[in-house]
């Protein structure tokens, strides 16, 4: 009996609930039924040929970063950076890197005199999630450019949706081989360097200061962007007499690492390099130190620890354990200071950036600034928003004053050219944000490869596309 | 039981009727208005409303029906994405062979994982499905990344064999199709201020959706449903009764997960790319949430929770600092700060604070879920009505409360 009682009441539910739906939306259709007049005029819509041709007096760009999951830090600071970029591009501030651009193509006034209006969104440093909030970019909010991203499986996988849509994609910090490799696309294009420059200007520093008799341990992250690195760098030391003992993955959302920490203690091994980023890399060096990596020894020499990827705000999350780790950057905030006027921009762009946020940008947030600035004046020199426009006029351009010295926009692989930046964790940092100092300057020549280096074969650009 | 097909009936054409008009219900602001931000008719949420739809009803014939809770669904979501995505590499992008793989896949393994851990029951069977899901997230994650591509996911490339399709390096990646239909194209329809885009994808999600409500309909029903609505109530008499309880389970754990396979074919439909963060216990725990949040065990309740929880993640997520500052703009600066401060949290990437809150004012107050709401509210309505109604009205009104009284 109980049981037929228990069937009746789900029909009754049904049954209500049949109601409430049909009264709510006969309501809306009411609602809808008046403004659902069509004229032929509004059917012939200023179609201009691409996705998203800005109408009316504004463009919209997406940024799209991680706020939360283990890149959260430095997706805050991408953030800042395109708030920056935006304001500039608006004509508000003090103009930044504008005024030291080797183009002069921007005037402050928005672009093509369009004000330039932006959303963001939350990549939760996963692909899956990324493509959706990219997607809704696209498709609700009527974004004409995508930007952003700290992690390369994301960006792969970003570029690869705004290929497909027909708009173009400025991948903010990148650092796998496969972005500008074998997944690189016509309408993606990446500022930042990637992990073949990295061992490419590590390597000679890594034999002046440890030698090129060396056993290395490599722990790294477990994606797109620890493979190609891993594979960068142990192919560059091995270049150097070095000798790969062991390679182990970890999972990029790990949090603890010492069950991988704890075997490359008796592992024969005398360097561990951590290819690892942001939070991974924060937690797996304090695990390396907590284990006394740092004051062993092994094979009759003092135990090393190399953290390929480095950024301020890695060395500010990692504190004294980073003291003397070396490791590569895309780009410092200190070095038009030390380096020169080669690296003309970098002061005008931490002075504004720290005038409206109180501290120094990050790598991360330089990159991504650059990159804004980089499609604003493309799209500029090009006269035209439409995303094979953009393509021809960023491919193959040459320009300078954006902090990194000469750089060129290759078009076989829409990869930028420049110099590297090899660093050091500074022994007695004056304040939190001069943890970092820098070794050297890899001229952009000795990190240059071929566009068909096998490191990035496999893959090809394609057309571009402008969509609908 | 009289009445209960008319009854499905309209409930079915309502479903009908509000999936086939979307489009337009779920875009009631004017484009570029303030209110705008609140509009979900776009293309890939409407595609990801009716195919989580699809997730719940299906985890709703297993939970709603046998009680047996699920915490490892998101494997079958996860399989039956790669299969789908590995046939539009292999065979072509047309979309039907791809979702009839991914159904097929996610069956076999809802077979085998059923097999096992449906010797259990009660929590020790939903650990059992957790494992095995965990086990397959971190199979995908690392151990299989030949076939699953790990972290970045398995995408299309250019170079992918495509038998069907012609095969031959492409110079650009192709999109997914229903014989010629593109799932991406989408038709822009303006109307004044209001637009609103009617897309191929999302039509073919709903249409698929649909099907599957009736046929979940027609097991709710049937004497199998019956039967599974035995186990739930009391498995231990039934089996007494010298009834083999098992098969029907089995049944019932396999055909959920073939629903799963179903949606994840459908998602890689839309966008061809499968990552291992789906089959991730967070996402198995998602479809539990939209179950019980929208009411298990009723039809349309699934439906309605993956709606209000997929809204939840795109809307109220990108809702920023930037976005609070306009609303309240029109307050005096501190009062604005103090309003932005207060809401912020609740909102952008606080989104999943205010989905718990929800959620627990739901569990607490409506266990029935949202569709308890819904009746209660029906309910209140209708009552005042039958008030002010002839003696002769009333008595039925009385009737009406006392049959949709809840049973225990």
């Amino acid at each position: 009996m109980r049981r037929v009682r228990n069937g009746r009441n789900y029909m009754t539910k049904s049954n209500f609930t049949r109601r409430g739906l049909l009264k709510t939306s006969a309501g809306a259709g009411a609602g809808l039924a008046l403004p659902t007049v069509f004229t032929g005029a509004v059917w012939a819509e200023k179609h201009t040929g691409f996705t998203n041709a800005p109408q009316g007096d504004t463009v919209t760009l997406g940024f799209n970063v991680p706020q939360s999951g283990p890149y959260a830090d430095e997706g805050a600071d991408e953030l800042r950076a395109f708030r920056l970029a935006v304001e500039h591009l608006n004509g508000e501030g003090d103009g930044g890197m504008l005024n030291t651009f080797s183009s002069k193509a921007l005037e402050g006034n928005g672009i093509l005199g369009k004000k330039v209006d932006f959303v963001t969104g939350d990549t939760q440093t996963k692909s899956d999630a990324a493509r959706a909030s990219a997607k809704s970019m696209i498709e609700k909010d009527g974004a004409i450019m995508i930007s952003g991203g700290s992690s390369s499986g994301v960006a792969v996988a970003v570029q690869g949706l705004c290929q497909e849509a027909g708009v173009i994609f400025m991948a903010g910090l990148t650092h796998s081989n496969d972005t500008t490799g074998k997944d690189k696309k016509a309408n993606g294009f990446r500022h930042f360097f990637n992990a073949y420059m990295s061992a490419a200007a590590l390597a000679p520093v890594l034999e002046k200061l440890y030698g090129a008799d060396r056993n290395a341990y490599h722990l790294t992250a477990d994606y797109t962007w620890g493979w190609t690195q891993e594979e960068s760098i142990a192919a560059a030391t091995e270049a150097l007499g070095w000798n790969t003992v062991e390679k182990v993955r970890t999972p990029l959302a790990a949090t603890d690492f010492s069950s991988y920490i704890a075997p490359v203690l008796n592992s024969g091994a005398d360097v561990l390099v951590l290819n690892h980023y942001g939070g991974n890399m924060v937690n797996s060096l304090t695990n390396a130190v907590q284990f006394g990596l740092r004051s062993k020894q092994a094979n009759g020499k003092q135990f090393e620890i190399v953290v390929p990827l480095y950024s301020e705000l890695m060395a500010r999350g990692a504190g004294q354990n980073i003291a003397g780790i070396p490791g590569s950057q895309n780009w410092d905030w200190k070095l038009e200071n030390q380096m020169g006027d080669r690296y003309t921009g970098t002061n005008a762009f931490v002075q504004s950036f720290g005038t409206k946020y109180g501290f120094p940008p990050s790598q991360a947030a330089h990159t991504c600034y650059a990159q804004t600035l980089l499609y604003a004046d493309a799209v500029t020199r090009a006269g035209s928003f439409n995303p094979c426009a953009v393509v021809e006029a960023l491919e193959g351009f040459e320009f300078d004053g954006l902090g990194n010295g000469p750089t060129l926009y290759r078009a076989d692989d829409h990869q930028c050219f420049k110099d590297v930046v090899v660093v050091r964790g500074k022994e007695n940092p004056e304040n939190e944000f001069d943890l970092v100092e820098i070794v050297e300057v890899t001229p952009a020549e000795q990190v240059t490869y071929p566009a068909d280096h096998e490191m990035f074969a496999g893959g090809s650009l394609g057309e571009c596309n402008p969509g609908a | 039981m009289h009445g209960t097909k008319a009854k499905d009936t309209t409930l079915l054409i309502v479903v009908a009727f509000m999936t086939m008009f979307a489009p337009f219900l779920l875009n009631p602001f004017p484009a570029g208005s303030e209110l705008a931000q609140f509009n979900a008719g776009y293309p890939d949420l409407m595609q990801r409303f009716v195919i989580f739809g699809i997730f719940a009803i299906g985890f709703n014939i297993l939970f709603g029906l046998t009680g047996y809770l699920s915490f490892g669904h998101a494997a079958f979501l996860g399989v039956g994405s790669y299969s789908a995505v590995w046939m539009f590499k292999l065979l072509s992008m047309n979309v039907i062979p791809a979702i009839v793989l991914s159904v097929v896949v996610a069956g076999l393994f809802a077979l085998v994982i059923g097999f096992v851990s449906l010797r259990r029951s009660g929590i020790y069977f939903s650990i059992l499905t957790l494992a095995f899901a965990q086990m397959s997230f971190n199979l995908a994650y690392s151990v299989l990344t030949p076939i699953t591509n790990g972290e970045t996911g398995l995408q299309l490339s250019l170079d992918d064999p495509r038998i069907l399709d012609g095969g031959g390096p492409a110079t650009s990646l192709p999109v997914t199709n229903l014989f010629g239909w593109e799932m991406r194209e989408s038709t822009t329809i303006h109307a004044g201020a209001w637009s609103f885009d009617l897309s191929v994808g999302y039509y073919l999600s709903a249409i698929i959706m649909l099907a599957c409500f009736y046929l979940s309909i027609r097991i709710f029903r049937s004497p199998f449903g019956m039967m599974l609505r035995a186990v739930k109530s009391n498995q231990q008499r039934m089996n007494y009764t010298g009834l083999n309880s098992r098969p029907y389970t089995l049944a019932a754990f396999v055909i959920s997960g073939m629903y799963a396979g179903l949606a994840g074919g459908l998602l890689a439909s839309m966008d061809p790319l499968a990552g291992a963060e789906r089959m991730q216990w967070t996402a198995s725990g998602e479809v539990v949430l939209m179950t019980i949040l929208g009411g298990a065990g009723t039809l349309i309740g699934p439906v309605l929770g993956a709606g209000f929880i997929k809204y939840f993640e795109n809307i109220f997520s990108k809702i920023n600092e930037g976005v609070l500052h306009g609303w309240f703009a029109v307050m005096p600066d501190g009062i604005e700060d103090l309003l932005v401060a207060i809401v912020y949290p609740f909102v952008g990437k606080g989104w999943h604070l205010t989905l718990g809150l929800l959620f627990m004012l739901v569990v607490i107050f409506l266990p029935g879920g949202l569709v308890e709401g819904g009746q209660r509210m029906g309910r209140f309505a209708f009552r005042r009505r039958d008030r002010k109604a002839g003696p002769v009205e009333s008595s039925a009104a009385e009737k009406r409360a006392a049959s949709s009284k809840p049973a225990e």
